[in-house]
């Protein structure tokens, strides 16, 4: 049951990535925020990757957002390490992609991958970028209200909100399984150590589906019969969408501009 | 050893057991015909070893087992003089309210204030009447500051009182409680021990903590191998050293009963239907 | 590792994203079918997917200074069932997305294509199909569903190669991207086989009722009351009602394995995979060494002493299943749920 969490001070799985505030990013409805954040994601990989100017005013225009949250950048470059795997396959591709090949510095790279490169580096980091703009600035509860208001299924988002809320307690029991495993002397050095590993995957398993099955008693001892409560929160202004809309609207005009641009220049050079 | 109920104090009467016997699926019998009768506003702890069948007696007070759930089970438990069957399980929840050991269980929204107000909003209440229901509740158990907050950031006794609260929310008439000290630091125990003894409700509580059902409850039913061997008041329990040891219970050591004021009932308040 | 933004352009996005809605949405009809009592689904599947989250944090090591993460995808459906596990997968990558910016939002449908609904449904297809061919005790669950995990994972790595084929970032040698990417996610496959086996043995041993690939292997149902404690009946072997799966599903399930190892594995580039191909270019070649079992009678992929090479190939693929196969039955022996006979077991009783 554990003898209860310092309160606050330390980090629980369960809050994400939240770095609390109250910035008009940390204000704006998390249903605009979602929308806004597809919409911008989507409009960036329409983008087409030679107009390499297109993603420098999308980067500014996150690095201005990020301003306005007063995030540390140490943390949103620490969070951006998760980009490496798809960093290391950007790097690899000018050298396995196929094609007409251009000489870099003495090394034969495929001119498609390198634009390929470019294309996964520049839209992936922007992605990322954005997301940790929604993730540090969203409480789980907000993004739980955000999801049900896009009428996402409640169902789904119900079985979301009870992940979220046991995130922390599942996480802490394999740790503790793990601490009581080491105060008794063993790590998981080599393989032979696995089976070891395995068998608290199960007991943690067993743990958890007993819980559940503790949570639903709960539920219905306060008299649930199928339907969850909506939560409540703020709901957006007509403003707060027209923000949203607009800054959009920017971004989709860039994309429109790079891809008209890259047809001119594609014209021209058939022309040509 | 059940006291004895006359017709003018049927009216008084919050929870009433005849005859509750419970055998597990495999054949295990765990209740042996259990009578227990507990009046409006008595506070009555459960004492008895591990395994005794405490937590399969609470359990069929608000028809999680027992012949509301289809298990096979015989005796009649009342509440409030409505039965306890499948169709009035709604009813039955709503008076009696079950405060589970691991406050985790319970508090399974994303903040105090949506957990305090899952049991209303089950039960209609919406708008104004529900803020106030859950203000009302957190308040009672001195966490109206820490609503806003999630669970997990809450310590170990803060989050049981909040789970005392989404009880009280629902304005039950008997309060139910499992092992409500267990895991407390004694700052803890006592403000929850302070929250319990001003509540204008029927208690029942299992406990192994005797200091604790000393304090709040004047009257203790000891349970054992699935029936009741004893019923009496607490105090008198705590000073038979036979009764304690034929049944595995310990007293801390240089505790003296008598020595213990135990708390006074709080004033009935007004609204108590 | 989850898609970013970027590796597939917006038509595949969006059709994956499509695609994977639709799934989820008939899931979660489904999922409540699963479960005892359908008030009972969310709190459940909530649990469960707390638990794929824990175990996904789970590493082991894939060849030198690398290390591979446990998907889950197999696991959960051998333990919950397709539809549920479908969901819980679904809900964490979602979550991961969202709340952890891994993964890309836009791709955000592949995901939960590759990682939620392929693994699940490859895993269980092969695990359920081994359950009808291995003997009918909870036991079996083991080798079959450590099976399932590892034809899932390659399986999903496959279906990312045809996903990138249709949408990705540049033009690659597919069969090139194909073999490395079979070739990483296989090790990653064993390791995912090995911890989903044991996990899954681990709960057969002590909550057969858990696992639903055992469903109408078990004698009887187990029973949890609320207070914790479980009562197990006496394990008699025989089961009520199975749905014999038929041989149509079990040579079909098997024949998946032995064509993609059989045949298939021929087509794959002959070319050096992408490292060996960056190494031989950029030259440090020649510092690699030959792998312990470079020597062994089936190094490089093919058997020794086989002249024709898609032969030689086919065969080492063919035998690679089937010691796969056997291995994981011996597992199933070894580890054996230790009561078999009828004890009430509590957990917690108060």
């Amino acid at each position: 049951m554990g003898a209860g969490h310092t309160h606050g001070s330390s980090r629980s799985v369960s809050d994400g990535l939240y770095v609390h505030g109250a910035t008009p990013l940390h204000r704006l409805p998390a249903e605009v925020k979602l929308v806004g954040l597809l919409a911008f994601v989507l409009t960036v990989v329409a983008t087409p990757r030679e107009q390499a100017w297109a993603f420098g005013v999308y980067a500014l225009l996150l690095v201005g957002l990020l301003a306005t949250t007063r995030l540390r950048p140490g943390l949103v470059l620490r969070r951006m390490v998760i980009e490496v795997p798809f960093l290391v396959f950007a790097v690899l591709l000018p050298f396995v992609a196929l094609g007409e090949r251009v000489d870099v510095l003495g090394l034969q790279l495929s001119v498609d991958g390198l634009l390929g490169g470019f294309n996964i580096l520049a839209k992936g980091t922007l992605g990322v970028v954005a997301a940790i703009l929604l993730s540090a600035t969203t409480t789980p509860r907000d993004l739980i209200v955000g999801l049900q208001r896009l009428r996402v299924p409640a169902l789904f988002v119900t079985i979301l909100s009870f992940m979220v809320r046991y995130l922390d307690v599942v996480v802490d029991d394999m740790r503790r399984m793990a601490l009581a495993r080491a105060s008794r002397g063993f790590e998981a050095k080599h393989l032979g150590h696995v089976p070891v590993v395995a068998k608290a995957a199960g007991a943690l398993f067993i743990r958890s589906y007993e819980r559940g099955e503790r949570v639903h008693l709960a539920m219905v001892s306060r008299g649930f019969t199928g339907t969850m409560p909506q939560l409540t929160a703020p709901s957006p202004t007509t403003r707060q969408w027209a923000v949203v809309v607009v800054a959009w609207a920017l971004v989709a005009t860039v994309a429109v501009t790079a891809v008209v641009a890259g047809d001119r220049t594609a014209w021209l050079v058939v022309a040509g | 050893m059940s006291p004895v109920t006359t017709r003018d104090e049927e009216a008084d009467v919050a929870l009433e057991l005849a005859g509750v016997a419970f055998a597990y699926p495999d054949g295990n019998q765990a209740l042996f015909g259990v009578d227990l009768l507990v009046r409006r506003q008595e506070r009555v702890a459960v004492l008895g070893p591990n395994g005794a069948g405490k937590t399969t007696l609470l359990l069929h007070l608000n028809g999680i087992l027992g012949r509301a759930a289809g298990s096979n089970a015989v005796g009649t438990v009342r509440v409030g003089g409505v039965e306890v069957s499948k169709s009035t399980l709604g009813e039955v929840r709503r008076r009696v309210g079950l405060v589970f050991q691991d406050p985790d269980d319970q508090l399974f929204m994303p903040t105090v204030r949506d957990d305090v107000a899952f049991g209303p909003t089950n039960l209609g209440l919406r708008g104004d009447e529900l803020q106030t229901r859950v203000d009302e509740a957190l308040d009672a158990v001195g966490m109206l500051r820490l609503g806003d907050r999630p669970p997990h950031h809450l310590s170990f006794g803060q989050r049981r009182r909040v789970a005392v609260a989404t009880v009280l929310a629902m304005h039950c008439e008997v309060l139910v409680l499992d092992e409500p000290s267990s895991n407390l630091d004694p700052a803890s125990r006592r403000e929850l021990l302070d929250v319990l003894a001003d509540l204008p409700v029927t208690v029942v509580v299992v406990t192994h903590d005797l200091p604790f059902a000393l304090e709040l409850c004047e009257r203790s039913v000891v349970l054992d191998d699935g029936r009741i061997v004893h019923d009496a008041a607490t105090l008198e329990v705590l000073q038979d050293p036979g009764l304690l040891a034929r049944h595995r219970l310990e007293l801390p050591v240089g505790f003296d009963p008598a020595a213990v004021v135990p708390r006074g009932r709080a004033r009935p308040s007004p609204s108590i239907p | 590792m989850h898609v970013p933004d970027g590796f597939l352009d917006v038509p595949t996005s969006i059709a994956t994203g499509v695609v994977a809605a639709a799934v989820v949405a008939v899931s979660l009809r489904r999922a409540r079918d699963e479960l005892a009592e359908s008030t009972a689904a969310a709190p459940m599947a909530g649990l469960v997917a707390a638990f794929v989250f824990a175990v996904q944090m789970l590493n082991f090591p894939v060849g030198v200074g690398t290390s591979g993460h446990l998907m889950g995808g197999a696991l959960a459906a051998v333990l919950v069932g397709p539809w549920t596990a479908i969901i819980c997968l679904a809900v964490v990558v979602t979550l991961q997305a969202l709340l952890f910016a891994d993964g890309g939002v836009s791709a955000l449908g592949s995901n939960v294509f590759l990682i939620g609904i392929v693994t699940v449904v490859v895993g269980y297809a092969v695990a359920k199909a081994l359950m009808a061919v291995l003997p009918k005790r909870p036991a079996s669950a083991v080798p079959a569903a450590a099976i399932g995990a590892l034809v899932s994972v390659p399986a999903t790595a496959l279906v990312f190669v045809g996903l990138y084929a249709v949408g990705g970032a540049a033009e690659l040698d597919l069969g090139q991207l194909a073999a490395f990417m079979l070739t990483w996610h296989v090790l990653i496959g064993i390791g995912e086989a090995v911890i989903t086996g044991l996990t899954v043995g681990a709960v057969v041993a002590t909550r057969p009722d858990l696992v639903r690939l055992t469903r109408g292997y078990r004698s009887s149902l187990v029973l949890t009351d609320a207070d914790g404690s479980s009562r197990e009946v006496s394990a008699a072997p025989v089961s009520e009602g199975v749905r014999r799966i038929g041989v149509g599903w079990v040579a079909g399930a098997l024949g998946v394995c032995l064509v993609l190892a059989g045949l298939v594995s021929s087509f794959a580039s002959a070319n050096p995979d992408g490292l060996e191909y960056v190494a031989e270019r950029v030259g440090f070649i020649d510092t690699a060494e030959d792998s312990v079992v470079a020597g062994s009678p089936f190094g490089d992929y093919a058997v020794v002493g086989i002249d024709n090479p898609i032969l030689a190939t086919g065969l080492a693929g063919v035998l690679g299943v089937a010691i796969a196969l056997a291995v994981g039955v011996l597992i199933a022996r070894a580890v054996r749920p230790r009561a078999q006979g009828g004890t009430a077991r509590d957990t917690e009783k108060v």
